[in-house]
């Protein structure tokens, strides 16, 4: 990644070259076309169960990951699609999860909650609210047991900053010095309360300050700033000097999962989001600083698109798992 | 003839389970002010599985009270408001996040009124929506009802029907002592007949939904009515089983199973919850230890889930649990060669 300056363009967005930008867009269309193919498939009675959409979402889940490795760890949370196609996962696996097939993530096990790329670095979406917070203290802690150069991110809703895990985590994490960065995607609800309603301080960054650790309230639909942001994060956990929360203000589109009917918002509102796409907002600002062409940016698009349609052609044609497997991977051998 | 079910109440009419519930809310909200309703997404949203529906609209967002995700928190929250003149209801949105609030229930809730000598008595109700069968995977599909039928203090039911979540719940605000009402997401839209009245189904007590003589069936929440379907299957094989609605797991109704078992001389006892030392192991030992176990001819037989968390897999999820098909072959083969 250069970090030359480029004439007027902010910071952010100089910071990143063309190739990680690139790769940055593609991911994100992968995860708004997953996620649109899962919900028509859904409609199609393809996949059962629920789903939780981060359609609007995409730019905290990408931007955050920018900065990673391969080697590095992920938690996520049940609107984690994002994050898995950001962490590198490849989309006909998720699918084929999603499908419930033994040629899925999990072996069909999981489903869509609890997708998990153990070998990519992904340990695992999450069913229960700030599940994951006080997982990644324990990861962290193994990462400096070991003498890993590792960090752990974990991501949590809005919702999660409430439940006392955050709390016990963040204060862990801060006491122990452990290279966690808590990526919190403050999409302003919490399935229908609103973040005024549920949650006594403005900025949820601000409790950063109850465990000494930097806090960043930042545009979580601003792929560049997320990054930069993230980056900052991330070295100071990899140089030793303890975890950082940043708080992504973002919107879901969708409803929070399939039964609900968006009674708790206005139209407008949605439709005002709507507007603040992240995808498009970024493909804007590479056209307008020459960063790429829109021959490529629509080369990206139609890739990804692609990608997706094979993802399901192979979900589709995998197998299920075999009832004689009922009770398989309850206890590790 | 089921025991309870109104019969010639003209007022009776046919609603759905969640709207059963609805209505036993409502109802004890507008006789008592105390009574207050409190979870996640219970206010506008109308409740993860719409049972409190437009409750806020008519109690107000003081008596319906959207909560921070804060599981532990609520439960503590109910725990103290009932203790010092409340009647609060909590909704736990899933069953499977009980989890989050254990400490509150078990160390707090169940243990108060002992710990206390009596002094002072915890009035709130739980209301717990559990089960499989929904593809929502492991962590959204428990049946954990049996761990808190361990707790002494506590009290648990299980309706079946809407006519009993109705009476159930009221039976429960009523009640002066914590209760947990474990409801099934399945069961929110069936529907049947219930009273319009505030009327009261007791605590503790089961009911035999279906008379019959070659061998009893006990069974709880969900399973009620596949036990009844595997039962009419039975009968056109000329196999006359006796269906119990355990409906309460504690205080459980020991009476009735004994009664039944004393007739039919099988037992089979059927539930959601994994099978190893569930609802299953306790209905067993206790007829073991009664006189019915003299009239028993063949091995009790317990079918529960299997020894796995509930997988997503649609195909996997069905096998995970008893169906009516593993009913009506374990009764029939119970029955015909004593369940082997
Ligand atoms: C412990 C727990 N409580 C409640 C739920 C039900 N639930 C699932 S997601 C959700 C809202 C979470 O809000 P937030 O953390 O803001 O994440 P978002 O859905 O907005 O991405 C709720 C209440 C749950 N899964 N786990
Ligand atoms: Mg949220």
């Amino acid at each position: 990644m250069s970090t030359l300056p480029r004439a007027n363009q902010r910071p952010e967005l100089s910071a990143f070259d063309d190739g990680t930008l690139a790769e940055a867009l593609r991911k994100m269309h992968l995860i708004r076309k997953f996620e649109e193919a899962a919900e028509d498939c859904y409609m199609r009675g393809l996949i059962h169960g629920t789903m939780h959409l981060s359609i609007g979402q995409e730019a905290s889940a990408v931007g955050s990951a920018i900065p990673l490795a391969k080697s590095d760890y992920v938690l996520s949370t049940h609107r984690g699609h994002g994050h898995c196609i950001a962490k590198g996962a490849s989309p006909d696996r998720m699918f084929a999860e999603f499908f419930g097939k033994e040629t899925g993530y999990c072996n069909g096990r999981g489903g869509s909650m609890h997708i998990a790329d153990v070998e990519g670095g992904n340990l695992g979406a999450n069913g229960i609210v700030g599940g994951g917070l006080p997982i990644a203290v324990g990861v962290g802690m193994s990462i400096k047991a070991q003498k890993l150069d590792r960090v752990c991110m974990v991501y949590f809703g809005d919702g999660a900053n409430n439940e006392g895990a955050f709390h016990e985590s963040l204060n862990m994490a801060s006491i122990w010095k452990l290279p966690v960065v808590f990526v919190c995607e403050n999409n302003n609800y919490g399935m229908s309360t609103s973040v005024a309603r549920s949650t006594a301080v403005a900025n949820i960054a601000d409790r950063a300050l109850a465990y000494s650790m930097p806090g960043d309230t930042i545009d979580g639909n601003d792929l560049p700033l997320v990054a930069a942001t993230a980056r900052i994060a991330v070295e100071r956990a990899r140089r030793g000097e303890g975890p950082s929360l940043i708080e992504c203000k973002t919107y879901r589109i969708r409803g929070h999962s399939k039964s609900d009917r968006n009674l708790y918002r206005t139209k407008e509102e949605i439709e005002a989001w709507k507007a603040k796409c992240p995808i498009r907002r970024l493909e804007g600002e590479l056209l307008n600083h020459d960063r790429l062409g829109s021959a490529r940016l629509a080369e990206i698009e139609a890739d990804a698109a692609r990608e997706i349609a094979a993802a399901i052609e192979f979900a589709k044609s995998s197998a299920e798992p075999d009832l004689a497997g009922l009770t398989r991977y309850v206890y590790a051998e | 003839m089921p025991n309870d079910v109104a019969g010639a109440d003209p007022a009776a009419r046919e609603i759905t389970y969640a709207e059963a519930i609805r209505e036993a809310l409502a109802t004890a909200m507008a006789d008592d002010p105390r009574v207050i309703l409190m979870g996640e997404d219970v206010g506008v949203y109308g409740g993860a599985f719409g049972v409190s529906g437009d409750l806020v609209h008519r109690f107000g967002v003081e008596r319906v009270i959207d909560t921070p995700i804060s599981e532990l928190g609520i439960a503590g929250a109910a725990v103290g408001a009932a203790i010092t003149g409340m009647r609060p209801v909590l909704e736990i949105q899933f069953s499977d996040f009980i989890t989050l609030a254990m400490e509150q229930i078990v160390n707090q809730a169940a243990k108060i009124h002992f710990m206390f000598g009596g002094k002072a008595n915890v009035p709130m109700v739980v209301r717990l929506p559990g089960g499989s069968g929904t593809g929502a995977a492991a962590q959204h599909s428990q049946s954990l009802e049996a761990w808190f039928a361990h707790v002494p203090g506590l009290k648990v039911v299980q309706p079946s029907t809407p006519h009993d979540a109705k009476g159930l719940l009221l039976s429960a605000i009523d009640d002066p002592n914590p209760v947990l009402i474990f409801e099934h997401k399945l069961l929110y839209k069936t529907r049947g007949i219930v009273p319009t009245e505030a009327f009261r189904v007791p605590i503790g007590k089961a009911a035999v939904r279906r008379e019959g003589g070659d061998a009893t069936i006990v069974a709880t929440g969900v399973m009620v009515s596949r036990a009844l379907a595997a039962a009419e299957r039975l009968a056109a094989e000329g196999i006359s089983t006796e269906v119990i609605d355990l409906r309460s797991l504690r205080p459980i109704d020991l009476e009735t199973i004994a009664a039944s078992v004393r007739k039919t001389s099988r037992l089979m006892v059927v539930y959601e919850g994994v099978k190893t030392m569930g609802i299953g192991a306790e209905i067993s030992a206790m007829i073991a230890e009664s006189d019915a176990f003299d009239y028993l001819d063949a091995p009790i037989v317990r079918l529960g889930a299997a020894d796995v968390p509930l997988p997503y897999s649609p195909k996997l999820e069905r096998a995970a649990v008893p169906q009516e098909e593993d009913i009506f072959r374990a009764a029939a083969s119970l029955v015909r060669t004593g369940g082997a």
